[in-house]
C-alpha cells in the first residue's frame, strides 16, 4: 500500500513540477542568450490566469473538442505516472509497460490532433496533418530504442529495464549507444524543441504543435499546455532514468530516497543545461528536412537492435 | 454434442432465412423482418455453438446429404468454435443493423436477391468452419465466394461494380483452385478426403512444404495478403455497407481460418520448415506497411477502410508467422503466444472493423456519398454516430484502453521474444518485422485523425453533408454493439484470453497456460517480463476525467464566436484541410514509394500573379497493378492471342486432338 502512495507522490511530483521544469529551459536559454528570462513563478502564473479566465470557443465547436483537453491531459499524467522518478520498482511499471506508456503518449497525441481538426480551420488541419506525419515516424522510432533495451533486459517492465542497466552498465553494449542516440533525437521530436519545432512561436508556417492549439483558450489551453509541460518532463525523465539511472532509489528508506531525489534534479539541471545550450546553438529546420532527421532516428534505433543481435546475443 | 446442435442450427437458420426470403418477395416489410430475425437467431446460435466448441471436447457429426460415398463431415473443436464466435458476434450486429439500414434501401429498389444471398453467403462462412472433410470445406469455401459475389454485384447498374466483381470472382476462384490443390497433395498422401486421414498422412518434408505453399497462396488471395490483395480494394467498397462489414469483418477472417486448418492442423506444425514462418511474417509485415500506406492516400471512405483490412490482415499474419518460427524451434509456448496474439487481433478487426464499416454505412446513408472530399461537419448533424465510429478509430490506431491495443501489445511482446531464437537469421528479421508492426500503428493512427477529422469534423463540405440526419435506432444499435465489446475486449483481456488458449490447447498441444489466469494482470509469458493492466490504466483514466468533468461542471459558462479567421473576412468550407491535403506531407515523404500522379491546373488572366482558377488533381496509384497484375494479364493475353488458332480448326483436327489427347491420359495410367 505505501508503494501505491509513493507512486502516488511521484505522480504528483511530477505533474507539479512540470511548469517548472518548462520554465528553467526557458531562463537557461535566455541567459545564453544575454537576456534576462521570466521569474521562476511565471510559468505557474500563466496556469493560473488561464483557469480563471472564460474559454472562448468557436461556434462550431463540437463536443469532441471540449472533452479533448481533458483526455490530453489525464492521458499524459497517467504516463507521468508510469515512469519511474526516484523508486525504480513502483507499482504502476507493473500496471502498465513501456509499450503502454507509448501508446499513452499516443492517445493524447491522436486527440489533439482530433481537436485541431474540428473546428475545421486551415492552421489545425496544417498542424494535425503535420503532427500525425511526423509521429508515424516517431513513434516507431521511439519503440525501436527502447526494444533494443528491453531486449537486453528480457522485459518491456520499466522496474526490470532500469535494473539491468544498474545492474551490467552500458561498457558491454555498443548497442545501447544507438539506442541513447536515437531517444535523444525522439525526445527532441516528441517535445516539439528547436530543430524540430519551435515552443516559442505562435504564429509560423513552420509551426506544428502551436498550429493545433491555436483555437484553444482559458482552462483548455491551460490544460493542454500543461499536459506540454508534463511531456518535456516525463521525456527528460525516461531518457535519464533509462539510460544513467544511478542514484535511483531500490528501497523506500529515508536516506536513499533522498539520494535519489538529489541525484533526479540533479541530471534534469544538467539536462536542461544541455537543451538549452543545444537550442541556442541550433537553427530550426526546414519543415521538409525533418523527415530525414526521424528518419535517421528510426534507423539508429534499428542499427542498435541488429548490433545487439550480432555482437551481444550470448555475451 | 449439445454443442454440435447448436453450432449446426445457426447455418440451417441462415439457409431458412434464404428460403423465406423468396417465399415472402411480395411483402418488403415482412420480410426484411424475418430474414434479420432469422439471421440474428443463427447468429445467437453460433454464439452458443462456439463458446461450447472452445470450453468442450470437439463434437463431431456427420451429416446425410453430398456425395454417395462421401457423407458430409462436421466437426466443433476449440479452433472451428472461436471462428463461429467471431462470425456469431458480428452477425447478431449486422443483422440488426440492417433491420434498419435496409429498410432506407427498399425505398430505392427491390432487395430480394440481397436478402437471398446474404444468408446463403453466411451459411458458407459458418460452413467453412465445421467442415471436416476437403470436400465439405470446398463446398462451403466456393458457397461463400460465389453468393458474396452477387452482394458485391449488387449495384450492378455501375460498370466499376460490374468490373470489381469480376475481378474479386477471378481471384477468389484462383485461390480455390490453389487451395484445392493444396488438399490434393493431403489426399495423395493420406488417400481420403476427411480431415482426420489428412491429420495422421505421411509426408515428405519437399510435399509438406508445397502443401504449405498452395495454402498460403490460395487463403491469403482470399486474406488479402499483399501481394494477393488486388480484389479486396476494389470489391469491399462495391458491396452494400452491411455486407461489406461481414466480407471485412468476418469472410477474409475465415481466409486465416482455413489457414489455420490446413498448415497448422492437417499438415502439422512438427513439419515446418525454418522459412515457412519467415514467409508467413515477411508476408504480413509487407501487407501491414503496404496496406496502411495506402489506405492513407485513399479519398473514399470505403476504399481507405478496404486497405486497412490488408493491413490488419498482415497484423494477423505477423503473429501466425511468429507462432510457428517458435514452433519450428520447439518453444511451444510461445508459439502459443503467437496463435493467441493472431487470433485475439482476428476478434478484435472483426469487430472494430465492421464497426467502421457499419458507420460509414451510415454516413453514406445519411449524405449519399463516401467521397471525403465531399463530407465534413457529421459530427454536429450525427453525435452518436460519430461517437461510436470514434470507438472504432481509437480501437483500430491500437490505443487504450481499447480492444486493438491490447492484441498488438501481445503481438509485440511475442516479437520480443526472438532473442530465444540464438543466432538464427531469422532472429534478425523479427525486430525488423517489429519495427513494421510499430510503424503501421502509428500510420493507422494518423490514418484515422484524418477519416475522423476530414468526415465528421470541421464545417461540411457539400450540401448533402450539411443536411444529413442522424440514422434510425437500429442502425444506431447495431453499431454501439461491437462499440461495447471494443471497450469490454480492451479492459477484460485477461478474462477473454483463457477462452482462446483453448486454440492453442487443442491445435498444438501448448497453452499460455497459469499465467494468464490472474484477475488483474495480464502477463503473456512471466509477471517479471512483462505486464499490462488495463483495469488500472482504465480506472487512472476515468478518476482523471471524473475530476476534470468536476472542474468543467463547477466552472461553467464559456463564450461562443465565430473562429479566429487571420483577419480574412469570409471564411469557407473550401479553406479546411482535405482528405488529399492531409496526407501531403507523407506522400511527399515516400514519394518513391507512391509515384504520385498530381496535376496541376491554372488559368489565369493574362498574367501568372492574377489567378483566376486553380485546380489540383492527385492520384496514388497501387504499383502492384502496374508491376504484377497487368504484366500478367498481358501475358495471358499473348498466350490466348498465340493459342488462337486452335479455335477455328475443321472438325477432323478437333477429333485428331481429342485422340491425341486420350492417347496421352492412357499413356500416363500406364
Amino acid at each position: 500500500m505505501s508503494l501505491w502512495l509513493w507512486n502516488l507522490a511521484e505522480a504528483l511530483l511530477m505533474v507539479g513540477l512540470a511548469p517548472l521544469a518548462t520554465s528553467m529551459v526557458k531562463i537557461f536559454k535566455a541567459r545564453l542568450q544575454n537576456r534576462r528570462g521570466p521569474p521562476l513563478r511565471q510559468c505557474y502564473r500563466d496556469l493560473a490566469k488561464l483557469f480563471a479566465k472564460q474559454p472562448v470557443l468557436a461556434e462550431q465547436a463540437s463536443w469532441l473538442f471540449r472533452t479533448a483537453p481533458y483526455v490530453i491531459f489525464a492521458a499524459t499524467a497517467l504516463a507521468a505516472a508510469i515512469v519511474p522518478v526516484i523508486l525504480i520498482a513502483t507499482p504502476l511499471t507493473a500496471a502498465a509497460d513501456v509499450i503502454a506508456l507509448v501508446a499513452l503518449l499516443a492517445l493524447a497525441r491522436f486527440f489533439t490532433a482530433l481537436a485541431a481538426m474540428d473546428v475545421g480551420t486551415a492552421f489545425g488541419g496544417m498542424g494535425a496533418s503535420r503532427e500525425m506525419t511526423f509521429a508515424a515516424l516517431t513513434e516507431p522510432a521511439m519503440l525501436m530504442s527502447i526494444f533494443v533495451l528491453s531486449i537486453a533486459a528480457h522485459s518491456t517492465n520499466m522496474a526490470a529495464m532500469i535494473d539491468t542497466v544498474l545492474s551490467s552498465g552500458m561498457g558491454l553494449h555498443p548497442s545501447l549507444a544507438f539506442a541513447l542516440a536515437a531517444l535523444v533525437m525522439v525526445t527532441i521530436a516528441e517535445t516539439g524543441r528547436i530543430p524540430v519545432d519551435n515552443p516559442a512561436t505562435h504564429l509560423e508556417l513552420t509551426m506544428i504543435h502551436e498550429a493545433m492549439v491555436l483555437e484553444y483558450s482559458g482552462r483548455y489551453l491551460a490544460l493542454i499546455e500543461w499536459a506540454n509541460q508534463i511531456k518535456l518532463l516525463l521525456f527528460a525523465t525516461l531518457l535519464l532514468n533509462l539510460f544513467f539511472p544511478w542514484g535511483m532509489a531500490l528501497h523506500t528508506d529515508a536516506v536513499s530516497m533522498l539520494i535519489a531525489l538529489g541525484a533526479w534534479l540533479g541530471k534534469l539541471l544538467a539536462l536542461f543545461v544541455l537543451l538549452a545550450a543545444f537550442e541556442t546553438w541550433m537553427a530550426k529546420m526546414r519543415i521538409f528536412r525533418v523527415p530525414e532527421y526521424l528518419g535517421l532516428a528510426f534507423l539508429l534505433a534499428i542499427l542498435g537492435m541488429l548490433t545487439h543481435y550480432i555482437l551481444e546475443v550470448g555475451v | 454434442m449439445n454443442g454440435m446442435f447448436w453450432a449446426l442450427a445457426a447455418p440451417l437458420a441462415a439457409l431458412v432465412a434464404a428460403a423465406v426470403a423468396i417465399l415472402l418477395s411480395r411483402s418488403a416489410d415482412l420480410q426484411r423482418r424475418t430474414v434479420c430475425g432469422l439471421l440474428f437467431l443463427s447468429a445467437l446460435a453460433a454464439m452458443t455453438g462456439g463458446m461450447e466448441g472452445m470450453l468442450f471436447s470437439p463434437g463431431k457429426a456427420t451429416l446425410p446429404i453430398g456425395l454417395p460415398w462421401l457423407p458430409m463431415h462436421m466437426r466443433l473443436d476449440a479452433l472451428a468454435g472461436f471462428f463461429l464466435l467471431v462470425i456469431g458476434l458480428l452477425l447478431s450486429a449486422v443483422a440488426l443493423y440492417s433491420l434498419g439500414y435496409l429498410r432506407q434501401l427498399a425505398d430505392r429498389r427491390k432487395l430480394t436477391t440481397l436478402y437471398i444471398f446474404l444468408p446463403l453467403f453466411i451459411t458458407g462462412m459458418q460452413g467453412v468452419a465445421l467442415a471436416d472433410d476437403a470436400y465439405t470445406f470446398m463446398i462451403f469455401w466456393e458457397l461463400m465466394s460465389v453468393s458474396s459475389y452477387f452482394l458485391v454485384t449488387f449495384d450492378h447498374e455501375q460498370e466499376t461494380n460490374r468490373k470489381a466483381g469480376f475481378l474479386y470472382l477471378l481471384m477468389a476462384h484462383l485461390g480455390a483452385l490453389l487451395i484445392l490443390a493444396s488438399f490434393a497433395v493431403l489426399y495423395a498422401a493420406g488417400g481420403s478426403f476427411e480431415f482426420d486421414t489428412m491429420r495422421v498422412a505421411p509426408l515428405t518434408p519437399l510435399w509438406a512444404s508445397v502443401a504449405f505453399l498452395l495454402a498460403l497462396g490460395g487463403f491469403g488471395m482470399k486474406a488479402g495478403l499483399i501481394p494477393l490483395h488486388a480484389w479486396l480494394p476494389e470489391a469491399h467498397p462495391a458491396a452494400p455497407s452491411n455486407v461489406s462489414a461481414l466480407m471485412s469483418g468476418v469472410m477474409i477472417k475465415l481466409a486465416i481460418f482455413g489457414f489455420l486448418r490446413v498448415v497448422w492442423d492437417l499438415v502439422g506444425l512438427e513439419h515446418t520448415a525454418w522459412w515457412w514462418g519467415g514467409l508467413v511474417l515477411a508476408a504480413g509485415s509487407s501487407s501491414a506497411v503496404g496496406g496502411v500506406m495506402l489506405a492513407l492516400q485513399q479519398h473514399d471512405l470505403k476504399r481507405l477502410l478496404a486497405y486497412h483490412s490488408v493491413e490488419n490482415i498482415g497484423i494477423i499474419a505477423i503473429g501466425l508467422g511468429l507462432g510457428m518460427i517458435f514452433a519450428h524451434y520447439h518453444y511451444p509456448r510461445l508459439a502459443a503466444l503467437g496463435l493467441v496474439a493472431a487470433l485475439y487481433h482476428t476478434l478484435n478487426h472483426a469487430l472494430f472493423k465492421g464497426l467502421l464499416f457499419m458507420g460509414s454505412g451510415a454516413v453514406m446513408h445519411a449524405t449519399h456519398s463516401c467521397d471525403m472530399s465531399r463530407l465534413g461537419g457529421l459530427i454536429r448533424r450525427m453525435p452518436r454516430t460519430a461517437g461510436l465510429f470514434l470507438i472504432g478509430c481509437i480501437s483500430i490506431s491500437a490505443l487504450p484502453p481499447f480492444n486493438g491495443f491490447v492484441s498488438e501489445w501481445l503481438t509485440f511482446q511475442a516479437a520480443l521474444m526472438a532473442p530465444q531464437l540464438q543466432g538464427t537469421l531469422l532472429s534478425a528479421l523479427i525486430p525488423f518485422s517489429a519495427a513494421m508492426l510499430a510503424l503501421a500503428g502509428a500510420l493507422a493512427a494518423a490514418c484515422f485523425v484524418k477519416v475522423f477529422g476530414v468526415v465528421f469534423q470541421g464545417t461540411a463540405r457539400s450540401q448533402a453533408a450539411n443536411d444529413a440526419r442522424e440514422v434510425n435506432n437500429w442502425m444506431q444499435l447495431g453499431m454501439a454493439v461491437p462499440a461495447a465489446l471494443c471497450l469490454l475486449l480492451g479492459i477484460l483481456p485477461v478474462w477473454i484470453l483463457p477462452l482462446i488458449d483453448a486454440v492453442p490447447r487443442s491445435l498444438i498441444q501448448a497453452s499460455l497456460g497459469a499465467s494468464t489466469a490472474n484477475w488483474l494482470w495480464l502477463t503473456p509469458i512471466a509477471q517479471e517480463r512483462a505486464s499490462y493492466s488495463p483495469l488500472i490504466v482504465l480506472a487512472a483514466l476515468l478518476i482523471a476525467a471524473g475530476m476534470f468533468l468536476f472542474i468543467h461542471y463547477r466552472t461553467g459558462e464559456k463564450r461562443r464566436t465565430s473562429s479566429w479567421s487571420c483577419g480574412h473576412p469570409h471564411l469557407n468550407p473550401r479553406m479546411q484541410y482535405t482528405a488529399a491535403s492531409f496526407s501531403q506531407p507523407l506522400r511527399r515523404i515516400f514519394a518513391d514509394l507512391y509515384r504520385p500522379q498530381d496535376k496541376l491546373l491554372r488559368s489565369d488572366h493574362g498574367h501568372t500573379l492574377l489567378v483566376k482558377r486553380l485546380r489540383y488533381q492527385v492520384h496514388v496509384p497501387d504499383l502492384l497493378w502496374s508491376y504484377l497484375y497487368l504484366p500478367i494479364r498481358q501475358f495471358s493475353e499473348w498466350l490466348t492471342r498465340r493459342t488462337d488458332w486452335l479455335h477455328h480448326r475443321p472438325i477432323h483436327a478437333y477429333l485428331a486432338f481429342t485422340f491425341v489427347t486420350l492417347l496421352i491420359l492412357l499413356g500416363l495410367l500406364l
